[in-house]
C-alpha cells in the first residue's frame, strides 16, 4: 500500500481531478437515488401485485426479465431505449432503479401477502377506510420484510454503480481502471475498500431507520425465532 | 430505434462471423464467452454445492453462509478483476488473465450456489429427515435419497443464479481487455460505435436469457412431483434465515 498516494490524492488528483473524496461523493448521489426510487416505487407495485394475481404474474415476470440482463447490458440499453445521451448519470439512474425494482419487487410482494387476512378483515370491521388500513395496519406489519428487501437492494446497488464508470460516468469506479491501467494496486484497493464502506454505511442507516420505525419489530421477531428454534428441538 | 434495427443488421452481417486482424467473429467470441462461463462454473460448483451441502445437512456454519453471500452481494466484481489482474503472475500455460479472470469469476459464482444448496436442505421438513433416519437409512444415504431431492428445485435455483452472474461478469471483464461478447459492448464504448455496442448488448442478453430458460426448465423438471404438489402450502420455509429463497424461484444476488 501506499498510503502517500491516498493523502496526496483525498482531495484533488486522479484523472477526475475531483480525488478519492469527490469521486466518493458522486458515488454517493448515484447509488442514494436508486435505492430510494426502487423503495418508494416497489411499495404501490407490490400492493398492487399483492392484491391481483394477474398484476403478480405480469409484473414479476417483466422485472425478474430485466434482472436476467447483465448491468452492462442494461447500462448501454437504457440511453439507447430513452435517447439519452450515453454519459448522462441519468443512465446510471435509471438502470439500478430496474435493478432495484426487480429485487424489492419480490419482497413487498411478499410483504403484504404475509399480512393475515383475518387482521385486515379486522381492521375493517372497527371501521378503517383502505387507506387507513393500508397505512396504519397492512404497511406496519409489512415493514420488517421490506426493511430486509432494502438492505439487499443498498447493498448491490453501490457495488454496480461502479460499473458505471466504464460508459463515463464518474464513481469510485474509476479508481478501478485507472488503477488497472496503471497496474497501481493503492488505487485499486483504494476504490474497493471506499464502495464497502458506502455500503456498509447505508446498511447501518438502514437497520437504525428500522429499528426507530419500527420498534416492536426486532424484539418480537427474535422472540419468534426462539419460539421456532425451540419447537424444532422438541420435534 | 433505428440503433436496434441497425444492430441487428450489426448482428447478421456475414463480415462479423470471421476473426480478422479487425476484430473478433461472433462465434470466437461466444466460445470464449462459454469456455470462461464453463470454467469457472465447474470450479464453483466444486467448491459451493459440497461446503453448502454440509452446512444444510449439519447445521453447521450458517453464519458461514450468510456471510458468504452478503459479502459477495457486496463486493465490487469489477474492482476484484481490476486488483486480480494487477496483482496475479500471469500463467504460461494459459491465455493471458484466464487465472485471475477465473478466480473471480469463481469467486462470485459460489455465493448463490451455497445458498441453493444450502437453503435447499433447509427447506425440508424435519420430521421427514427424522422419518428417514427412523427406518434405518445412514445419513449419506439421508442425504442423497431424501435431502438432495426434495431439495433439488432450491438448488438448481442456485445454479440458475450462479450461472448468470458469471455470464453478467465475463461480460464485465471484456472492458479489461478479455475477449467475449462484452468485446463489443467494450470495443463500441471506446470507439464511440454504438451500433456495434448495442449488438454486443442484445448477443449477450440473448445468451443470458437463453441459459436462464433452459436452467428454468430444468429447475421444473428436477422438483419430484409430490413436492410441486404440496409446495404452495409452505412457501416460505427458507425465509427468515437470512437468504431469501422460495422454491421454483432464482436466487437473487448482484448481477
Amino acid at each position: 500500500m501506499n498510503w502517500g498516494w491516498i493523502w496526496a490524492n483525498f482531495f484533488s488528483g486522479t484523472d477526475s481531478n475531483t480525488g478519492i473524496w469527490g469521486l466518493t461523493l458522486d458515488h454517493l448521489s448515484l447509488s442514494a437515488l436508486p435505492i430510494v426510487l426502487g423503495f418508494l416505487l416497489s411499495i404501490p407495485l407490490g400492493y398492487w401485485a399483492s392484491r391481483s394475481r394477474v398484476a403478480r404474474s405480469v409484473l414479476l415476470s417483466v422485472f425478474s426479465l430485466l434482472y436476467t440482463l447483465p448491468s452492462l447490458v442494461l447500462l448501454v440499453v437504457v440511453p439507447v431505449a430513452l435517447g439519452l445521451a450515453i454519459i448522462n448519470p441519468a443512465n446510471v439512474i435509471v438502470a439500478l432503479t430496474i435493478y432495484a425494482l426487480a429485487i424489492m419487487l419480490r419482497s413487498s410482494t411478499d410483504a403484504f401477502m404475509s399480512v393475515p387476512a383475518d387482521i385486515r378483515e379486522a381492521a375493517r370491521a372497527i371501521g378503517f377506510s383502505s387507506w387507513q388500513r393500508f397505512i396504519s395496519v397492512e404497511l406496519p406489519l409489512a415493514g420488517p420484510v421490506l426493511v430486509a428487501g432494502i438492505r439487499v437492494v443498498s447493498v448491490s446497488t453501490v457495488s454496480l454503480v461502479t460499473v458505471g464508470s466504464f460508459i463515463g460516468i464518474d464513481s469510485l469506479g474509476n479508481l478501478f481502471h485507472e488503477g488497472n491501467e496503471s497496474a497501481f494496486p493503492t488505487e485499486i484497493w483504494t476504490g474497493i475498500v471506499a464502495v464497502l464502506v458506502i455500503a456498509i454505511v447505508f446498511d447501518l442507516i438502514i437497520t437504525t431507520a428500522g429499528r426507530i420505525l419500527l420498534p416492536w419489530n426486532s424484539r418480537g421477531s427474535r422472540r419468534r425465532a426462539a419460539k421456532r428454534e425451540l419447537a424444532e428441538a422438541v420435534a | 430505434m433505428s440503433l436496434i434495427i441497425q444492430a441487428f443488421a450489426w448482428i447478421f452481417n456475414p463480415i462479423h462471423y470471421t476473426t480478422t486482424a479487425l476484430g473478433t467473429g461472433i462465434p470466437d467470441a461466444l466460445t470464449q464467452h462459454l469456455i470462461l462461463t464453463g470454467l469457472s462454473l465447474a470450479v464453483a460448483v466444486v467448491i459451493g454445492v459440497p461446503l453448502g451441502l454440509f452446512i444444510g445437512h449439519t447445521g453447521r456454519g450458517r453464519s458461514v453462509a450468510i456471510i458468504a453471500s452478503n459479502a459477495a452481494r457486496a463486493l465490487p466484481s469489477l474492482g476484484l478483476l481490476a486488483l486480480l489482474l494487477v496483482i496475479l503472475p500471469i500463467v504460461p500455460w494459459l491465455p493471458s488473465n484466464y487465472l485471475p479472470n477465473i478466480i473471480v469469476f469463481a469467486v462470485l459464482g459460489i455465493p448463490p450456489l451455497l445458498a441453493g444448496a444450502y437453503s435447499g436442505l433447509e427447506s425440508v421438513d424435519r420430521q421427514t429427515i427424522d422419518a428417514a433416519r427412523a427406518i434405518g437409512m445412514t445419513e449419506w444415504q439421508v442425504l442423497t435419497k431424501v435431502e438432495i431431492p426434495l431439495g433439488a428445485g432450491l438448488l438448481v435455483g442456485g445454479l440458475r443464479s450462479s450461472v448468470l452472474q458469471i455470464i453478467a461478469t465475463v461480460t464485465i471483464s471484456s472492458l479489461y481487455g478479455q475477449v467475449s461478447l462484452g468485446t463489443y459492448i467494450a470495443n463500441g464504448l471506446a470507439q464511440h460505435d454504438y451500433v456495434q455496442m448495442t449488438a454486443g448488448a442484445i448477443l449477450v442478453a440473448a445468451l443470458a436469457l437463453l441459459a436462464d430458460g433452459i436452467l428454468a426448465t430444468i429447475q421444473r423438471f428436477v422438483v419430484p412431483r409430490g413436492v410441486s404438489r404440496g409446495a404452495s402450502k409452505k412457501r416460505n420455509t427458507a425465509r427468515g434465515r437470512g437468504i431469501a429463497a422460495t422454491p421454483g424461484k432464482p436466487i437473487m444476488e448482484g448481477n
